[in-house]
């Protein structure tokens, strides 16, 4: 069979990012251009500033994911873009850019959902992996568990019922200092913090597996207002490690829960805070006493990419799904 | 000499094809604010009609601002995706200049105006000098009382045009005591076919980039970069980075 590349267009928040795939497994690039660095100052991502360096990037982004690839763009055999779910401004400047640029080179463009990407690094990552298998998505923005019926079919187990875990570690990291991007920040504060030495309640959503984090949110808020006003003076290692403990047993409590019901055996995690050194570990262990093998994409492909697009776009590509020239951005696209 | 040519900047959608000299289509729509849906099928249309392909195009030129940030953004966008998959230059052509090069006018003042909020208008003075276009006042973002407060002082005709022009209307007419018109609704607001004919003078001048470099001229900063030099200045930069929040640490 023929081999097919794809590019994959990536800038649905702070990220703008490029990659070129073969066969939807396969990375030959992978370029990355973050803009932490000045969200960080603001505590978050600012939508205008995200959008406004976006622009100034895309091109330069997706140059060098061709060039690093060692195909030329000619060679290309469909584009993939991330069309949402995401911030509008920010996710109209992949989708304008990716419009265009496919329209000029006669190539077919791939709507892709940004979570069907994340999932989908789990097919990088791991050759071997196939559908069915169960995913936890976590990330600044989403938090869904789910199955992967097939390639592209899910059905939602549970998802957030107000803030994504990924936020909540953004917002906790804000007020005891630790800044932006919460996620890494609180991973490495909480490695020096004893995790049992505040317990912060751990709660779920209505549903058998949906999540809730804004109740937990609250109480640490709670907790560290009431430290203020005995004058008692706050750990940050172990409000760190506490809260941390309480995110990653209710992520993980849902998850072998739904593993015990419905069997699977595989499990994936995917987004950007499954680098969560805590989540990744005790996720292991629960996938280990089940005998399910545990798939974890590195790092690098957790974080926001244009590889895992790519790939994503590969698979919509073979069924023959097209975007057509009115594709828009949709900030609250749902995954299924 | 092939350019095709975008105006996003505000309502009007407009996409023009310029060979040589003759203004082979344009495009023009001022409808709603759904420009991401609207122009990409538009450009087909128009190349489509026009028999002219892609590879055909030897630049693409864009408003480059100022204007609504996201209307700004998804011509960019779509230029720089077109002109870096063909690998052509983007000329990028004040939005201003271009509007005010709509309406033909050589014994006054051509000042286009578009509302910018908050009483403030993005603006610009120009005036003919034989078949140029000068710039009187370059384009800017100021209070209309600013912009009239100039435009009196200079004592002249004056012609209006722009959203900005409908919406201070009363207010010209009361400040200004010199004549002035204000242009009729084909006139009034942005063209693509303006923003073309432009681009051919600045391409003749060297005046253009490639598509990477290219991006919008916002004129203004963000909120957000506003509030950062406040607090540069204020010494709360820890303050900034909790987003609002108490730090309790």
């Amino acid at each position: 069979m023929k081999d097919i590349y794809t590019l994959g267009i990536e800038s649905s928040c702070d990220e703008t990012a490029a990659s070129v795939v073969k066969n939807g497994r396969e990375v030959l690039s992978n370029i990355i251009s973050s803009q932490i660095d000045i969200h960080t100052l603001y505590g978050g991502v600012v939508p205008e500033i995200a959008s406004r360096k976006h622009i100034e990037r895309i091109n330069q982004v997706v140059d060098k994911a061709i060039s690093e690839s060692g195909i030329s763009e000619k060679e290309l055999d469909a584009v993939g873009v991330t069309y949402g779910p995401g911030l509008v401004g920010p996710l109209l400047i992949g989708v304008s850019f990716a419009k265009a640029y496919s329209y000029a080179l006669r190539l077919p463009l791939i709507p892709v959902n940004h979570i069907e990407g994340h999932i989908c690094a789990n097919y990088i990552e791991d050759k071997e992996l196939e559908p069915p298998f169960m995913c936890l998505i976590v990330s600044g923005g989403h938090t869904h568990l789910i199955r992967v019926l097939d390639y592209g079919e899910y059905e939602i187990l549970g998802r957030t019922m107000d803030d994504a875990a990924g936020e909540a570690f953004d917002k906790i990291a804000r007020v005891i200092g630790l800044g932006y991007p919460g996620g890494p920040k609180i991973d490495k504060a909480a490695a020096d913090g004893d995790p049992d030495a505040v317990i912060f309640p751990r709660a779920h959503g209505k549903d058998e597996y949906d999540f809730s984090f804004s109740g937990l949110k609250s109480a640490v808020l709670n907790y560290l207002n009431s430290c203020e006003m005995k004058g008692e003076k706050i750990s940050v290692p172990d409000t760190a490690a506490s809260f941390q403990k309480a995110v990653v047993d209710v992520l993980t409590g849902n998850a072998a829960r739904a593993l015990d019901k419905y069997g699977d055996k595989c499990f994936a995690i995917a987004g950007g805070v499954a680098s969560n050194s805590s989540l990744r570990s005790e996720m292991e262990k629960i996938c280990v006493e089940r005998g399910v093998k545990f798939c974890r994409p590195s790092p690098i492909l957790c974080t926001d990419n244009g590889a895992m697009i790519a790939s994503a776009a590969y698979y919509r590509f073979l069924k023959g799904e097209r975007a057509d020239l009115s594709l828009n951005a949709i900030p609250d696209l749902k995954l299924a | 000499m092939t350019i095709l040519a975008i105006d996003s900047s505000a309502l009007p959608l407009s996409v023009a094809i310029l060979k040589d000299d003759v203004m082979l289509a344009e495009y023009t729509i001022t409808l709603k604010l759904t420009h991401s849906e609207t122009l990409m099928p538009v450009l087909d249309d128009v190349l489509k009609r026009t028999g002219v392909e892609p590879e055909d195009i030897d630049a693409f030129a864009t408003a480059g601002g100022p204007g609504s940030f996201t209307g700004l953004r998804i011509g960019s966008a779509t230029v720089k995706g077109l002109a870096d998959a063909l690998g052509v230059p983007v000329i990028s052509v004040p939005t201003l200049k271009a509007m005010a090069y709509n309406v033909l006018c050589r014994d006054s003042l051509i000042v286009p105006m578009m509302d910018a909020r908050r009483r403030n208008v993005y603006t610009g003075i120009f005036e003919y000098e034989g078949d140029d276009l000068k710039t009187i006042l370059p384009q800017c973002a100021i209070p209309v009382t600013e912009l009239l407060d100039r435009v009196a002082s200079i004592n002249k005709k004056a012609y209006f045009l722009g959203d900005g022009a409908k919406v201070f209307r009363e207010e010209i007419d009361g400040r200004l005591e010199s004549p002035h018109f204000f242009a009729p609704p084909h006139l009034c607001l942005q063209h693509s076919g303006a923003v073309a004919v432009l681009a051919s003078k600045m391409f003749a001048e060297g005046d253009f980039t490639d598509a990477g470099s290219h991006r919008p001229d916002y004129i203004k900063s963000t909120q957000a970069e506003q509030e950062k030099k406040e607090a540069e200045k204020n010494g709360t930069l820890r303050e900034l980075s909790a987003g609002g929040h108490t730090l309790y640490t």
